[in-house]
């Protein structure tokens, strides 16, 4: 009887503990698994795809440390995708404390497709009050944002020459951790028509279903799952496939437990009854 | 055969290159339901546009304010698109030209204007938004009419809110504090107002006990609402001096750096009972396992759809989504507050069933469409259009 | 007049907010965005009211000897160390961002393995939440465990390794009775914000006033 009600009750720290040995492991050892495809990253994946050369694309960095680490891979695997077809990149952030993960992805991955600053992407920082600016940029950029994140003016880069508002914008990338996701498609997507793909951590993507279905979003990568796939999709193993085991055997081992509880409760409870 | 070849190489090379197509019926009109600041250029796109960047580059919008120019370039349409929104000065007369442009070859540029921008007084697109909210707004006020005059009108027990006094009465038993964390709700949150209601309820209750009360904030201007509500609540059984400003104090407006307050808070205080009410986002699950760690009785209520498993699984009682924000019309009983949760509920009959109809009107309306007779198809589609915000 | 005045405000800003919504003609077309501004400029002048209440009571922690003080003792270093950094960045470096700054090296070293801790905590609890949630107690409590396994086998690349048809019922899953449910309460939770709105536009909800 003891045993079971051991096993319906495990202390939090033992489950702790086997879940971060599960983790490491994979981690440490670069184990791999095949990552398949769903139907919602696809989308997104043929969202640029299909863009025509040269196409614009705005990416909005919404996220921060602390979900760097699901959405930075999305942003490195959309930027390479974006540079690898010569699109235009565009980078804004809604997070201001989340923008150097935009320009260290810029960084990253520019010099791989010789983009130039100026010519083919450009970063233009983080500006506060993110609903207004979105209803703004409607009408004109420059109204929120008259300088890069260098303060460089706006004008006098070649790149921004003709781009003035959402009309001059062929996709947003939106890489959301919180609620600017939701205003992305609020006011740029339904007020403006403007073509969006998001990018979103795995809490906040089972939000995003609905407008997915309504066709209000084109595409959704969710979680590290999501980052794993588009990985796939580019053909660049990053950190989101190398995670993806870690993560399979995570969820074995949750499962273990809940199975593990639920004999413990079954048996206790028959007992009970008897 | 030889012969052949050479005639129709020669007759190849001798034929002039087809020349570049421009864009036809090229339209300039004032852009529909905008402030009057924008001309919307509309053409078809030239035959050599497949939507292949490689081989035509897309299309050249040039402007002036005089039919015989100059025209200047206002904007680069990429292929595949064929329209162009451009910002100008209202009530003035302008004069676009449209020229497609390939690699190597430019089309002729075709005309249009000139076109003014006037500024709308409605916006027809926002016309279903515009009846529905006076359908919803009239049901709600026309059942706080009717329970102003006396209306005997029936609430659920929402278990929740009633768990209140017990929670505050076991925490001062074991003489223990309260938490009460708004999350990262912002003040203009209409779910951040309906907290406000729960604390000033449990706010009056410490008070009435004497139990001490903590509210760690995310934002500045909720902190400063919540400290006003539970001054205020604390002064209703005539306890003021129980009050501490202190006790209602701000954290950080850092997502996981105010769990890590909450949650430090929680294991140097433990608290008794915590509440958790407002909007929240990945920090909600951080402060509930702590808050069930430490064996505190936990009510949580959020419309964050995404958390509430999350609270559901860590806390004692939830209030989900809407119960929420029916939380002061439950606290109060006021039967004017009681009658606009009636009118809630009239609408979301309404919707139940004009959902169930229409479904089941798609559904038949697919089988008959797909045996050729499509008109049951087309009112659905025309119903599921007008709702389609423009 | 304590509180008529302010419920007189709000009468007239929940109306012009719902009437600009339907005229774009200047100047109301734009009055919403420019409230949206009062409201950034508006919390931008509250941060120091926060910083003015964490700082007096965690200075009055210190100075009382509460408690766990030398953690608001930590607080304090830390506020000031990086206020200090940040306004060093500012004044000598182009963007307070630019990588290889000063405070980009607070940011690095400090703040993102601090947050990314805090959020990997998650994954902790949700996974003693979860064994502790997951009971089959009931018909629809065994529902919700079944349902919740295949999601998570779906999810993970090794769900299709055990069997392929794990992801395809997860997409199913997500996609119909999810959404069913979440619409649900989407639709409730916007009726009840529209209701609510009403009784702050009419006066009716005055907890807010105090």
């Amino acid at each position: 009887m003891k045993f079971f009600e051991k096993i319906a009750n495990i202390d939090s720290r033992i489950i702790y503990l086997l879940l971060f040995i599960v983790v490491l492991i994979p981690v440490a050892f670069k184990l791999v698994l095949p990552v398949r495809v769903s139907e919602p990253v696809q989308a997104a994946y043929d969202s640029i795809e299909k863009l025509p050369e040269g196409s614009v694309i705005l990416f909005s960095v919404d996220y921060d440390a602390s979900s760097a680490p699901e959405i930075q891979p999305m942003l490195l695997a959309t930027l390479r995708h974006a540079f690898s077809k010569k699109h235009k990149v565009l980078l804004l952030g809604q997070w201001a404390l989340g923008l150097p993960f935009g320009e260290i992805g810029l960084n990253e991955i520019a010099p791989q497709f010789d983009a130039k600053y100026g010519m083919d992407y450009v970063n233009l920082g983080y500006r506060p009050g993110y609903r207004a600016q979105m209803v703004g940029m409607g009408r004109e950029i420059r109204d929120f944002f008259a300088s890069d994140y260098k303060g460089t003016p706006v004008d006098s880069i070649p790149l921004m020459q003709g781009i003035h508002n959402y009309n001059d914008i062929d996709l947003l990338v939106g890489l959301e951790a919180g609620q600017a996701g939701d205003e992305w498609i609020q006011f740029a997507g339904a007020r403006y028509g403007l073509n969006i793909i998001i990018g979103a951590t795995g809490v906040i993507a089972p939000d995003m279903f609905h407008y997915l279905q309504a066709k209000q979003i084109k595409g959704l990568m969710g979680g590290l799952q999501g980052a794993a796939e588009y990985e796939t999709l580019v053909k660049h193993s990053g950190t989101g496939i190398a995670g993806m085991v870690a993560q399979s055997y995570a969820h074995l081992l949750l499962l273990g437990f809940i199975l593990i509880g639920n004999v413990g409760y079954f048996v206790i409870r028959r007992r009970k009854q008897a | 055969m030889k012969k052949l070849f050479m005639v129709l190489t020669l007759a190849c090379l001798m034929s002039p290159a087809r020349a570049l197509e421009p864009p036809a019926d090229v339209k300039a009109v004032d852009t529909p339901n905008d402030e009057g600041s924008s001309i919307t250029v509309s053409w078809g796109r030239s035959p050599q546009d497949q939507g292949d960047a490689t081989v035509f580059k897309g299309y050249q919008v040039l402007r002036a304010e005089n039919a015989n120019g100059p025209f200047a370039e206002v904007g680069f349409v990429i292929c595949g698109k064929s329209d162009f929104r451009d910002n100008v000065e209202s009530h003035k007369n302008y004069y676009y030209q449209v020229r497609a442009i390939a690699f190597s070859d430019s089309s002729q540029a075709i005309a249009a204007g000139p076109a003014t921008a006037t500024a709308q007084w409605f916006d027809s697109s926002r016309g279903n938004v515009l009846i529905l909210t006076i359908i919803i707004c009239f049901l709600i006020i026309w059942y706080i009419e009717r329970a102003k005059k006396g209306e005997e009108l029936f609430i659920r027990k929402i278990q929740g809110l009633d768990a209140i006094d017990e929670a505050v009465g076991r925490s001062t038993e074991l003489g223990k504090p309260i938490m009460f964390s708004f999350g990262l709700g912002e003040i203009k949150d209409i779910v951040t107002v309906a907290a406000l209601a729960i604390l000033r309820q449990v706010a009056v209750r410490c008070a009435q006990h004497g139990t001490e009360l903590l509210v760690p904030n995310w934002d500045p201007l909720v902190m400063a609402a919540a400290q006003e509500t539970v001054q205020q609540a604390y002064s209703e059984p005539g306890r003021p001096d129980l009050y501490k400003e202190g006790n209602v104090s701000f954290l950080t407006s850092d997502q996981f750096g105010y769990a890590a307050g909450v949650d430090g808070m929680m294991l140097r205080q433990k608290p008794g009972a915590v509440f958790f009410m407002g909007y929240f986002y990945a920090e909600a699950l951080l402060m509930s396992e702590t808050g069930h760690s430490i064996g505190a009785i936990q009510i949580a209520g959020t419309t964050a759809i995404t958390q509430l498993p999350f609270f559901i699984a860590s806390c004692d009682y939830t209030l989900i989504g809407e119960e929420m924000l029916a939380a002061s019309c439950y606290l109060k009983r006021d039967p004017q507050l009681l009658g606009s949760l009636k009118g809630e509920d009239f609408i979301k009959a309404f919707l139940i069933i004009g959902f169930a109809l229409m479904a089941v009107w798609g559904t038949a309306g697919y089988i008959l469409n797909n045996a050729g007779n499509p008109w049951m198809m087309d009112i659905f589609q025309a119903v599921k259009n007008w709702f389609i915000t423009g | 007049m304590k509180k008529e005045i302010p419920l007189a405000i709000t009468f007239i800003t929940g109306l012009i907010i719902i009437v600009t919504f339907f005229i774009p003609h200047q100047p109301l077309g734009t009055m919403q965005q420019r409230l949206l501004l009062w409201y950034s400029i508006v919390l931008g002048f509250t941060m120091l009211l926060g910083m003015d209440s964490l700082l007096r009571s965690n200075i009055r922690k210190i100075a009382k000897r509460s408690p766990g003080w030398p953690f608001a003792l930590v607080l304090i270093i830390g506020f000031l160390g990086t206020l200090i950094v940040g306004i060093y960045t500012w004044a000598t470096s182009e963007s307070l961002l630019s990588l290889g700054s000063s405070f980009m090296y607070v940011y690095t070293y400090f703040i993102i393995p601090l947050q990314a801790t805090m959020f990997s905590l998650l994954a902790f609890f949700i996974a003693s939440a979860a064994y502790r949630a997951f009971r089959a107690r009931t018909m629809e409590a065994t529902l919700l465990l079944i349902t919740a396994a295949i999601v998570m086998l779906g999810r993970v690349p090794i769900g299709a390794e055990i069997w392929d048809k794990f992801p395809l019922i997860q997409d199913w899953i997500m996609e119909v009775p999810q959404m069913a449910a979440k619409r649900g309460i989407v639709i409730g939770v916007a009726l009840g914000t529209i209701a609510m709105s009403l009784r702050v536009i009419l006066g009716l909800e005055r907890t807010y006033l105090t």
